[in-house]
């Protein structure tokens, strides 16, 4: 009886697993497929060995599609480290007000800030493209990085928001009593306690940053284009040859992938925290 | 908090930059785009410095919404609601299932998350590009049964022509009805069947109503258009929508399986003892309970939707018409057309649709945290 009992678990085991590794290819598949075109010679690339592994490793793609894009690349480091570190800091700042320092309307203000997130940017896109312009930062730059702090503070602001939630009152009212006042119990308290909300924060907007193209291909020139917009200009033209673009997408999918698979647990308490409801 | 008086004056200082910075960038921002969707703006010199501005009223959107030139719009706004509808439905349905199966606790669980969640870190560039050969006549997709020995696929994923569930844009009014109709019938019968009697009855009464004016007043409708112009499901967007699946489906995984962990373990083994099956505690006791769940990503794949721009952008090309989107004809309208009043008026309604999910959950979730 009990045989009988553990075989059928076994078999629902089973079947478990196959649908689990099913499921995997078919989420591996693209990658697949991009690795294997990158390193194929152009001449390879066509219908009937479309599947095949190269018949060997051709890296020149690699070399040439840097060639294009590492200018987009090293923008796309700049913009992302630099807005990355800003829009973390005021968060931070903000997160701690919210959380600590509440006042008579915050929890309306703070909501009234999280709206910010969820638009679609197209509806901000004119007045800020006016703004750069007047501003003299319209093409470079300085004035995407301002973007990107800007409406990156509501996602940044929420996530410090509801990590401070969680550090108890006891811990701060006493650093209080001890004589802490608004600076120092942010710099001697709440700061060092906030090391992984500043990674998890930092992870997702480095990823936000480095992925976005909207603004990248409206509000910048040539001289300063992100990857993303270098990119879409290798894969654009009408006769590709598939080899560029995919050695292409494995350079500016790399260093937020990498990311991904040595922090992971960061990257996804951030897209839990995405979701406004706690 | 006790904070003394200058304490709190520093709070609010601090917070004060950030407060400005969205105010004007945001609110400041919205306000302005809907000003310029009522002007003429430029009138050949849209681009300079200062352009040229007159107030005109609402002709900007009374063209797209009925100008002869305009049927782009009409056709991307459609597409706009199958792509969302595509993506909330798909992504949903394989999360869960993924979360389901992970949940089931087999080995290497960690590993296989991480699977099913790295396309979230990809840039809709990179995903797009991907997908474009996986997806192009010659490429991947279209050659997997010539490796079963078949002849190639033919399909035109992401420039077919052809269309279906077609219908005439002069009878959106019948049809906005005919959907209220089917809403409100059931909300309705979910009322009743919460005890909620009287609210029943009246959701009930306006259905009602709604179905005798479809079924008989048709033809006293107003036409929302002088002549027929038709419109449907795009096939060519379905190959957008997958890429789209695949991208998110793992973030919708990712909180169900959360959620689904935090259901207690209790609550499973006592389901169990009481003979439950492992298909009628999913079915009945967990999914039931990660309603907020379903919820917050339904809102957030909406929002998601509607920034599709720049998938669409890398995988079909912004001038594709047969792929479009309100966001990419926005793009193409004010940048590329320099008409920025017309692009205005495209960015409102887009952001209307947005108000109308995020407002409301917006507004949940402050509620809920005012009365904490």
């Amino acid at each position: 009886m009990s045989e009988m009992k553990t075989s059928a678990v076994n078999y629902k085991r089973i079947v478990l697993y196959v649908i689990i590794a099913v499921l995997v290819i078919l989420y591996l598949i693209p990658i697949y497929m991009t690795l294997i075109t990158a390193l194929k010679p152009p001449a390879e690339i066509n219908l009937a060995t479309a599947w095949k592994l190269p018949t060997h490793a051709y890296w020149k793609s690699f070399s040439d599609a840097f060639k294009k894009l590492g200018p987009n690349f090293m923008n796309s480091v700049i913009l992302t480290v630099t807005g990355t570190f800003l829009s973390a800091f005021l968060g931070s700042v903000n997160g701690y007000v919210f959380s600590k320092w509440q006042f008579k309307g915050s929890e309306l203000v703070f909501t009234l800030m999280l709206f910010g997130m969820f638009i679609p940017y197209q509806i901000i896109l004119i007045p800020l493209f006016q703004t750069l312009r007047y501003l003299h930062l319209y093409g470079g730059l300085p004035g995407l990085i301002l973007a990107h702090v800007v409406y990156g503070l509501p996602i940044t602001t929420l996530i410090f928001r509801n990590f401070y939630v969680q550090i108890s009152r006891s811990i701060t009212e006493s650093a209080q009593i001890d004589g802490a006042n608004f600076f120092s119990l942010y710099a001697r308290i709440i700061a060092p306690l906030s090391i992984p909300g500043f990674v998890v924060v930092a992870i997702w907007q480095f990823t936000q940053i480095w992925n976005e193209f909207l603004w990248g291909i409206t509000l910048t020139r040539q001289a300063a284009q992100p990857i993303t917009v270098g990119l879409a200009q290798l894969a654009g033209g009408q006769a590709v040859n598939w080899n560029m673009p995919m050695a292409g997408s494995i350079i500016a999918a790399l260093p937020v992938l990498l990311l991904y698979i040595f922090l992971g647990q960061y990257f996804i308490r951030g897209l839990l925290a995405g979701s406004v409801k706690e | 908090m006790i904070g003394k008086g200058k304490d709190r004056l520093f709070a609010i200082l601090v917070l004060l930059p950030s407060l400005i910075l969205v105010g004007i960038f945001v609110y400041g921002f919205i306000g302005n785009t809907m000003y310029v969707s009522m002007t003429d703006w430029g009138k050949g010199a849209a681009l300079a410095f200062h352009p040229e501005k007159n107030f005109i009223g609402l002709g900007h959107y009374g063209d797209l919404f009925t100008g002869f030139l305009n049927s782009r719009f009409r056709q991307d706004l459609v597409n706009a609601v199958f792509y969302s509808l595509f993506l909330i439905i798909g992504a949903l349905g394989v999360g869960l299932f993924i979360a389901v199966l992970l949940d089931r606790d087999p080995g290497g669980k960690g590993t296989y998350r991480t699977i099913f969640l790295y396309p979230m870190s990809l840039s809709f560039i990179v995903t797009g590009t991907i997908w474009r050969w996986l997806e192009a006549p010659g490429g991947g997709l279209n050659a997997i049964p010539t490796l079963l020995g078949l002849p190639r696929a033919q399909f035109q994923w992401l420039s077919s022509r052809k269309t279906v569930l077609q219908f005439n844009w002069q009878d959106l009014f019948v049809i906005l009805i005919a959907i209220a109709v089917v809403v409100l019938a059931f909300l309705a019968v979910s009322a009743w069947v919460k005890e909620k009697k009287k609210e029943a009855k009246w959701l009930g009464g306006i259905a009602v109503i709604g179905l005798i004016w479809v079924l008989f007043f048709r033809d006293a409708t107003p036409n929302a258009l002088a002549s027929p112009e038709t419109h449907g499901l795009n096939l060519a967007t379905l190959g957008v929508t997958i890429a789209a699946i695949w991208q998110y489906s793992g973030y919708t995984m990712a909180l169900y399986l959360a959620g689904l962990t935090g259901v207690s373990a209790d609550l499973h083994d006592s389901a169990r003892i009481d003979g439950a099956t492992e298909f009628q505690y999913y079915m009945r006791v967990a999914i039931p309970l990660l309603k907020t769940t379903t919820l917050s990503a339904i809102i957030i794949l909406a929002h998601i939707s509607l920034k599709m721009f720049a998938l669409i952008f890398a995988m079909a090309g912004p001038d594709n018409a047969q792929t479009g989107h309100p966001s990419v004809l926005m793009y193409l309208t004010t940048f590329r057309a320099n008409d920025f009043a017309k692009g205005a008026a495209i960015a409102v309604v887009l952001f209307l649709l947005a108000a109308l999910f995020i407002i409301p959950y917006l507004v949940g979730a402050h509620k809920e945290r005012s009365y904490r």
